[in-house]
């Protein structure tokens, strides 16, 4: 027995194993984060392509391009990419580089689960994208997959989709167990909880989140694997269900879900806009705070989603000042931000860019947001493009841009070589315009009554649509440069110091640039 | 102190990789038996698709917990890696405690509101007027449409097997309690004998409930089709089933490495995680026994 302990002390401090099984067999944090950040990007573009489908199909009235049929599955094969294959990898291979580095920990606490956690998002993404060629398509029910359309009317592959769910969420759960294992027992001595950066606490926070909730989803779409395959009645009324329980089971899972999507670039925002305004974060307990209170207010707001579906009139009432409270914590958010930035000396690299752009933007998707809850208004924005323009100002310049800053913020920790400034700029002002010339009009579409999921529209709402497409446009084409700048960073470029951003605090910058293979075989001492 | 020794760091280990794909092609193959039974078509080659699968996950499952309890056993496991177990273990059985609420709430939602609103109480006026002289009652054997899902004759009572059951997995618990202090205090014949006794409680359960099944089926036309009733009773204790099915095995394993000389007194976290999770799955149950079966 003792001889098994030998060897594996020798082999610790090796570096990475040559070739693919480096990537198929790894242990490593690191090597995991990019692998999730790869794939992320990769479905990034796959989802992109798909919502450039939508964009030039509704760049004029009438059909142009696709069938209606097609356009459907685009429009939920589009979402479902994005939400599941985008931006929750994403932020979980931001947590698998960082997480270890901040706290001082060798590893994240169970690395061989931590890389079934990888692997079986592309087996999902794989079994989901095949439905696109199956008998009868691809889903097309949209990203919610509402019963009855997903389970009455749903095509043959729903059964696919389902069990592709069934995957990612037994993915997303073991990796919430990693996350919250490693903070809570691999910190560093001395680390206390509020010692702790704010991106692990707001990945804590987001970890509980996803063990809460992602079974629920599990749940919900195993109530539809069992009323398309055996004859239950879950959400056909005629057999005592109901189509609204489908809404209500989803919505439980869906509203924590969408800020399992934005709290982890709360967290990577309050680094960021602190390292670029040398200053320490304001308020840093209230930040705290703010993000368990906005976690826990996401626990009962979900009915906001499904007021005009016939929820009692005092349903919508709590409902809708319930969701109004989140408003409180997440102004003291942006209030902290602004107050981070206030008489700081500020310099704005990519970073900070997407940073303050993510502060403004998310707070104009905020503010949507809160036109949203308000029950007697939303009969007349639901399912409207109104909410498209709303979740798309707090996902794309929130979630991605928080995913972007993050990017080139520790780009430099990663790689060991400095980005390209100037191409980076240029990716976020391109970025910056095409995104609002994309996603502002949709206020406007919105109000004026054009509805959500449609492939042709009405006349008066052509001149909004085609900005709106060219914005799309551009945005999309501005992502092949992001590609672009992080292989010429990969591929060489400045020598990174080890804190390549000089208002920037935090243990991942007390190891070399890039770091390396393994950091932290003995915890450092935090005062 | 466990912070001073090194925390393990495994090696390359090719397990994730034959988990990922041991159960994509498990379910790939379930979802194809089913959606070619649904269209008529042959569901031969599903089939073998999923007991391939089904192989392979089987081979990973004895690879890998082999691999753990190797490593266990040969003393590379800190203080600080048991910690890492706990709290990996306390939050998955947390994830599997959201799964049932899901279940339940559904269960929940439908008896407070869609059947009495279906019967046309509060303002839902409409929904009486679909299905015209549907009265709202729990247990429903009544449906609104019953000529898309008939009812059930009956439903199942609480006070005979269902009763018997509660017996078996609350005895059960005690049972295994008992095994874990006997182990703590490293009486392993004691051990054997009430770890023994748990499992022979938790088999007699599962044929309690497959005959209860059967029961239901073949007497009461209480089934998954019979509308809502039968959905969310056989959802709830299917689900659970299932969990105690999977419980069991945990605990056949604890006796095989029983048997063979594993765990110490100080020293047993695989046998503490057994028993957590048999314990959760008593817990639902006795969820289950009241909202299911008594109220």
């Amino acid at each position: 027995m003792s001889a098994v302990a030998d060897t594996h002390a020798q082999e610790h401090h090796h570096g990475p194993a040559k070739g693919i099984s480096r990537w198929l067999l790894t242990t490593n944090h690191k090597d995991i984060g990019t692998m999730y950040l790869m794939f992320s990007f990769t479905m990034f573009l796959l989802g992109g392509t798909m919502a450039m489908v939508i964009r030039a199909e509704l760049f004029q009235p009438g059909l142009q391009i696709v069938q209606p049929e097609f356009f459907n599955q685009m429009t939920t094969m589009h979402g479902l990419i994005m939400v599941f294959g985008a931006v929750m990898p994403a932020f979980v291979g931001l947590a698998n580089w960082m997480l270890p580095l901040m706290i001082g920990a060798p590893d994240m606490a169970l690395p061989r689960m931590n890389n079934w956690s990888f692997w079986l998002l592309p087996c999902a993404f794989l079994i989901l994208v095949s439905t696109l060629f199956m008998e009868g398509g691809a889903p097309n029910f949209g990203w919610t997959f509402y019963a009855p359309l997903s389970t009455t009317y749903g095509p043959p592959s729903t059964t696919f989709f389902i069990f592709a769910v069934h995957i990612m969420g037994i993915s997303s759960i073991m990796g919430a167990i990693n996350v919250i294992a490693t903070i809570l027992n691999l910190r560093a001595p001395g680390m206390t909880l509020m010692k702790m950066p704010l991106f692990v606490w707001t990945w804590l926070i987001t970890a509980f989140l996803l063990i809460a909730v992602m079974p629920v989803l599990a749940g919900v779409v195993t109530m539809m694997l069992m009323d398309i395959n055996f004859g239950t009645s879950f959400f056909d009324a005629s057999g005592g269900g109901d189509p609204v329980l489908f809404q209500h089971v989803f919505w439980f899972f869906g509203h924590p879900e969408v800020y399992i999507m934005i709290l982890p670039a709360f967290g990577a925002v309050s680094h960021i806009i602190p390292a670029f305004s040398r200053k320490p974060l304001f308020g840093y307990a209230s930040m705290v705070y703010a993000v368990g209170a906005i976690a826990l207010l996401s626990f009962i707001v979900w009915a906001h989603h499904m007021f005009t579906v016939g929820v009692p009139l005092a349903g919508q009432l709590f409902f809708m000042y319930a969701t109004m409270l989140i408003a409180v914590p997440t102004g003291v958010k942006v209030f902290n931000w602004v107050a981070t930035m206030f008489r700081g000396s500020l310099t704005f690299e990519a970073p900070m860019l997407f940073a303050v752009a993510f502060v403004i933007l998310f707070t104009i998707g905020g503010f949507s947001g809160l036109m949203l809850a308000i029950a007697p208004a939303d009969f007349q924005y639901h399912d409207t493009y109104f909410v498209v323009a709303h979740f798309h100002y707090v996902l794309v310049p929130g979630a991605i841009f928080g995913i972007f800053a993050s990017a080139y913020f520790w780009l430099p920790k990663w790689t060991g070589h400095m980005y390209d400034e100037t191409l980076a700029k240029t990716h976020f002002w391109l970025s910056f315009i095409g995104m609002n010339l994309a996603f502002f009009p949709m206020h406007f579409l919105g109000l004026a009554g054009m509805p959500r999921r449609i492939p042709d529209y009405a006349l008066q709402f052509a001149d909004f649509n085609m900005v709106s497409s060219i914005g799309a446009f551009m945005f999309g084409a501005t992502q092949l440069l992001f590609l672009l700048i992080v292989i010429k960073c990969i591929r060489g470029g400045k020598e990174a110091a080890a804190k390549p951003w000089d208002g920037a605090e935090g243990l991942e910058w007390t190891v070399p640039s890039p770091a390396p293979y393994h950091t932290f075989a003995t915890p450092p001492e935090v005062k | 102190m466990a912070e001073n020794q090194t925390y393990y760091v495994p090696e390359q280990s090719k397990w994730p990789i034959v988990a990922t794909v041991g159960l994509g092609v498990t379910l790939y193959g379930v979802a194809s038996i089913m959606v070619n039974s649904n269209q008529g078509e042959s569901t031969t080659a599903s089939w073998v698709m999923f007991f391939i699968g089904a192989l392979i996950m089987a081979y990973m499952l004895f690879g890998w917990f082999g691999n753990v309890i190797r490593e266990s056993r040969a003393g590379l496991y800190s203080d600080q890696m048991d910690r890492s177990f706990r709290w990996g273990m306390s939050w998955f059985i947390f994830s599997e405690v959201m799964f049932f609420a899901a279940f339940f709430g559904a269960l929940f939602y439908v008896r407070v509101f869609v059947v009495p609103w279906l019967g046309g109480e509060g303002d839902k006026g409409s929904s009486a007027m679909l299905w015209e002289g549907f009265s709202s009652a729990w247990p429903l054997v009544q449906n609104p449409n019953p000529e898309a899902y008939p009812g059930p004759s009956e439903v199942i009572g609480p006070w005979g097997l269902p009763l018997m059951n509660t017996i078996l997995l609350v005895t059960s618990s005690f049972t295994i309690t008992i095994a874990h202090h006997a182990l703590k205090a490293g009486h392993r014949a004691k051990t054997k004998l009430w770890l023994g006794a748990t499992l022979a409680l938790a088999v007699v359960f599962l044929f309690v409930q497959g005959y209860e099944y059967m029961h239901a089926y073949q007497d009461l036309d209480l089934t998954l089709q019979s509308g809502i009733y039968g959905s969310t009773f056989f959802m709830l204790t299917g689900f659970h089933g299932a969990h105690v099915l999977l419980g069991s095995l945990m605990l056949t394993v604890m006796l095989v490495r029983i048997f063979k000389g594993h765990f110490t007194a100080d020293n047993h976290f695989g046998f503490e995680a057994a028993a957590w999770y048999w314990h959760f799955v008593d817990v639902v149950w006795l969820g289950l026994f009241v909202f299911v079966y008594i109220i």
